[in-house]
């Protein structure tokens, strides 16, 4: 069983405190939802666990993880971005970051099962933006991570798209991951613990465990 | 070595797209010797004379095209975050895309180098000392790059900055690469410049993907 927990979180960025004092505790098959208001430090949780800010005060650790690797090199991080090269057709893109992040799996059952069926030669350039949403997803199939660090994941997703996404989900932590989503919808699947983060005031809470 | 494998080529491959860079470098590179024997005149023992020092100037110039975007373009479609994240070493990872910039910007720079000597009435032996020197220094030109372009890689005009930053460095690069193909149609010993010129390839090899990376991490606050 794996264990994500932070302790006194703090967050500074461009000089402008974000949030402090922050904690969370989630275990394999857990959901963490950080929800909250716009600038309230959503993005920044997930880039501080993802390890591409560093935290002012505090730190996360990962128990029962594989020792040698740091939090962010076991997770999957789908940001606002797409990690696309325009240039690069459907398959190209998938096929790089499955083989960077050292992932098997058939490209064409990826695309498959994101709904990218037959798309898998045009260039990635003139996908639609649920589209390169959808290959986001792929991206997290291809390889398996125990920690998915998803940002507001369902943005531009249609509703087959949002259901593949709770499906995708589901399946995730059914298997003992962890999920960590900032949302603005609905809050996901499994046990799902809410981070509730507010706007500029000092103090957060966490409502602990409310299952859904 | 697989992910490293799978960067190379992604690299490469979209270098020689539609709005990829990799030829740009060799045009680029073709204008500026071309433009030299219009400013200069038809003086041939002069352009001779000049020839190595003006061909090592082009392909410097042409080796900091697209440099910019590097780390630019990864950084703003969220790939660079990605990268930050796997599990291989970002050393490795900018060593590898130094190398595939090498291979897209500057070796059909070193290839088209003896055409161009032509243009500029530089002998036979000449010639062939600059494609030697030009193979083996600028693989050094690209790693110290590299640094400038992890540095300004947050920079929204960066490309402007980035030349202001690695020219310098490439100074003694330039020294030493143009002395030493001057030396082959010379009286000057062509060993110990070429030797120096090796070295600072092989220092930047190690110090440029280190440099970068600390520049890499460090920026993305």
């Amino acid at each position: 069983m794996i264990r994500l927990a932070a302790d006194e979180l703090a967050c500074v960025r461009g000089g402008r405190e974000i949030f402090q004092g922050l904690g969370f505790a989630v275990i394999g098959g857990e959901t963490l939802a950080v929800t909250g208001p716009n600038g309230a430090g959503k993005s920044s949780l997930l880039r501080l666990i993802a390890g591409l800010i560093r935290p002012s005060r505090g730190q996360i650790m990962l128990e029962g993880g594989d020792a040698e690797l740091s939090i962010g090199e076991q997770s999957h991080y789908l940001g606002h971005f797409d990690a696309l090269k325009f240039s690069l057709t459907v398959a190209e893109n998938l096929a790089f970051w499955r083989d960077f992040l050292g992932g098997q799996n058939e490209i064409d059952a990826l695309l498959c099962q994101v709904g990218l069926q037959g798309l898998a030669h045009l260039p990635a350039g003139y996908l639609s933006a649920g589209q390169r949403k959808r290959l986001g997803l792929a991206r997290l199939l291809a390889t398996e991570r125990p920690i998915w660090l998803l940002d507001e994941p369902s943005a531009s997703l249609d509703t087959a798209g949002q259901e593949l996404l709770a499906r995708m989900m589901e399946s995730h932590v059914g298997q003992g991951g962890i999920i960590a989503v900032a949302t603005h919808g609905q809050l996901g699947p499994g046990a799902v613990k809410e981070l509730r983060l507010a706007a500029r005031r000092p103090v957060v809470g966490a409502d602990e465990g409310k299952p859904r | 070595m697989k992910p490293l494998a799978a960067l190379l080529l992604r690299d490469i491959r979209v270098a020689v797209r539609v709005g990829g860079g990799a030829l740009i470098g060799v045009v680029f590179f073709l204008m500026v010797v071309t433009l030299v024997p219009f400013a200069i005149g038809p003086d041939l023992a002069l352009l001779a004379r000049i020839g190595p020092a003006m061909l090592w100037l082009g392909a410097l110039l042409a080796t900091l095209l697209g440099l910019d975007r590097l780390f630019a373009t990864d950084f703003e479609d969220g790939s660079l975050d990605l990268v930050l994240m796997a599990p291989i070493s970002l050393e490795l990872a900018v060593a590898t895309k130094a190398l595939a910039h090498w291979l897209t910007t500057s070796l059909p720079v070193v290839i088209a180098a003896p055409l161009l000597g032509i243009l500029l009435n530089v002998g036979p032996e000449a010639t062939g000392a600059v494609a030697l020197t030009l193979f083996a220094g600028t693989p050094a030109l690209t790693f110290i790059g590299v640094i400038g372009a992890a540095l300004t890689v947050a920079l929204r005009r960066g490309g402007l900055l980035l030349p202001v930053l690695v020219l310098p460095l490439h100074i003694p690069v330039l020294i030493f690469g143009v002395s030493a193909s001057k030396a082959a149609a010379g009286t000057t010993p062509f060993g110990a410049p070429f030797a120096v010129l090796c070295a600072l390839t092989l220092m930047s090899l190690v110090i440029g993907p280190v440099a970068a990376a600390i520049a890499l991490r460090q920026g993305l606050d």
